[in-house]
């Protein structure tokens, strides 16, 4: 069930927010052993809210598109009187003394908060593997893993856990699950949603965003998170015209076959429906790599320093010694970095310049099996974290909007992602985008939870 | 310093602090150092000709 499908149910008096929420508990209840989705489960105060919302709507008070929606919230955002593990048993006794204003806002527009999902420790990680909570999987393959660092929160919608959920992305850790799990997954602007009360990696390059069923559903939860709770969406670019750019160079070099198979797919789709799609170059996309290494792991690092030294044990061993790594970057390849972004940004400003978006796979591979450090990909292996990373990093450095729609699956049947990414400041403007192209992209009818019928 | 410089002394001190399991990552990092020097946006004090 969509946020969109249950507000209509909701107000046909068809359905309650406390009937939804009790199904969501029971699928968690069936599952999370399993699925390892959700650290902590907030059953009882779940309950409460859906009841009040359905009081409340009885009385006429109506909160907009989220009211009684179920929803699941990456654990290291703040939720009063809650821990924020952050995955981490650094963060052991840790109890947040009020909600971050993303909780705020979801609270205000009247959202109820299911739970807090699992992630990889301290968001530093691709596979949701290193978590202090054990390895959250992937529904469509327990074996696998769900993407991450917001692995949980994807597998969490999925599984018809929560009908949306909030991540964080850094590097794509909302994109990354999005496209392991085949859910939407919203990175906006840089700047646009508060990151007060959530547990950084890094200050310049984290972002707060939805995790759902649909580019509407992300709409939806990208406004109220916003504090915009009433916002409708926007009515879909026309498909006739819109104007598409494909980077091929380096971000098509290296694809799984099935996910270049259903990423061509989508556009000769998209191109027969009217869109006019070319091909460009991110002239300085070899420097990606580079420049996101060192500025991310001296960020991540500045902000553990004390913990590393004071307990270290705490940290599981891989993210510990790549916490540790950042602490011997040099002062000045952090500058070179910078001013690497910086051009990386122009390019990407400039490549958007003509063109209503970029279009390009989100993940050149489909969700690996837990516990493997190299996928081969056409004949070759490659390194797990810097193919999950390889195609989603750039517009953290550049702090363009981007967003993870699914696009039909592989041969094993695993979920494959496309990925939009639009001007700075103008997230509503790719949502619009995203409205048109979702079907195309697609290529069948986008997933549904079947959360109550 | 060297990037062949810094390796050396990172690992050594990697070492002496009792974490043999950085020397991946810390190689690893020493690679993306040599690209991120040898990019063509770095500036250089002899400044560039035409």
């Amino acid at each position: 069930m969509t946020i969109e499908d249950f507000g209509r149910l909701l107000r046909a008096r068809a359905i309650t927010a406390e009937n939804v929420t009790n199904e969501c508990l029971r699928r968690i209840e069936a599952d999370n052993a399993r699925l390892n989705a959700f650290i902590l489960v907030m059953a009882d105060e779940a309950r409460r809210q859906a009841r009040e919302a359905d009081r409340e709507l009885a009385r006429g008070h109506d909160r907009g598109p989220l009211h009684g929606v179920p929803v699941s919230i990456k654990d290291l955002v703040d939720i009063r009187g809650v821990p924020t593990t952050a995955a981490s048993r650094v963060r052991d006794g840790h109890i947040a003394d009020r909600d971050a204003p993303a909780i705020t806002h979801l609270r205000q527009a009247g959202a109820v908060i299911i739970g807090k999902t699992n992630l990889h420790e301290f968001a530093f990680g691709t596979t949701n593997e290193d978590s202090a909570f054990g390895p959250a999987r992937n529904p469509h393959d327990p074996s696998r893993s769900p993407g991450g660092s917001s692995g949980g929160s994807a597998a969490s919608i999925v599984a018809g856990m929560a009908l949306a959920s909030v991540g964080s992305d850094t590097g794509g850790s909302i994109r990354i699950p999005a496209a392991a799990c085949g859910t939407v997954g919203l990175k906006p602007t840089f700047g646009e949603i508060s990151l007060d009360g959530v547990v950084p990696m890094s200050r310049t390059l984290d972002h707060l965003g939805p995790l759902a069923q649909t580019v509407t559903d992300a709409c939806l939860m990208y406004h109220a998170l916003l504090g915009d709770p009433a916002a409708i969406p926007p009515a879909p670019m026309p498909i006739n015209g819109l104007r598409l750019a494909v980077p091929r160079p380096y971000f098509c070099d290296v694809l799984d076959d099935d996910v270049r198979a259903q990423f061509e797919a989508a556009l000769a789709r998209l191109r027969e429906a009217g869109a006019r799609v070319d091909d460009i170059e991110i002239h300085h996309a070899a420097d990606i790599v580079p420049v996101y290494f060192h500025i991310s792991f001296v960020d991540t690092a500045t902000y553990h320093a004390p913990t590393l030294e004071a307990m270290p044990e705490r940290y599981t061993e891989p993210v510990r010694l790549r916490l540790e790594a950042g602490r011997y970057v040099l002062a000045e390849d952090y500058v070179r970095a910078l001013a690497g972004r910086e051009v990386l940004r122009r390019e990407v400003d400039a490549a958007l310049a003509q063109h209503d978006a970029l279009v390009l796979p989100t993940m050149p591979i489909p969700a690996p099996t837990i516990g493997a450090t190299t996928v081969p990909v056409s004949g070759s292996e490659q390194p797990v974290r810097s193919m999950m990373l390889r195609l989603t990093q750039l517009f953290n450095l550049t702090g363009h909007p981007a967003l993870a729609i699914p696009a039909g699956a592989t041969r094993t049947g695993l979920p494959v992602s496309v990925q939009l990414v639009g001007c700075r400041a103008q997230t509503d403007a790719l949502l619009k985008v995203a409205l048109a192209c979702e079907s195309y992209i697609a290529g069948i009818p986008p997933p549904r939870s079947g959360v109550g019928g | 310093m060297t990037i062949d410089e810094w390796l050396q002394a990172a690992l050594a001190d990697a070492d002496r602090r009792g974490l043999p399991g950085l020397k991946p990552v810390l190689e690893a990092l020493a690679k993306a150092t040599k690209a991120l020097r040898a990019a063509d946006f770095n500036d250089d004090a002899r400044g560039k000709s035409t």
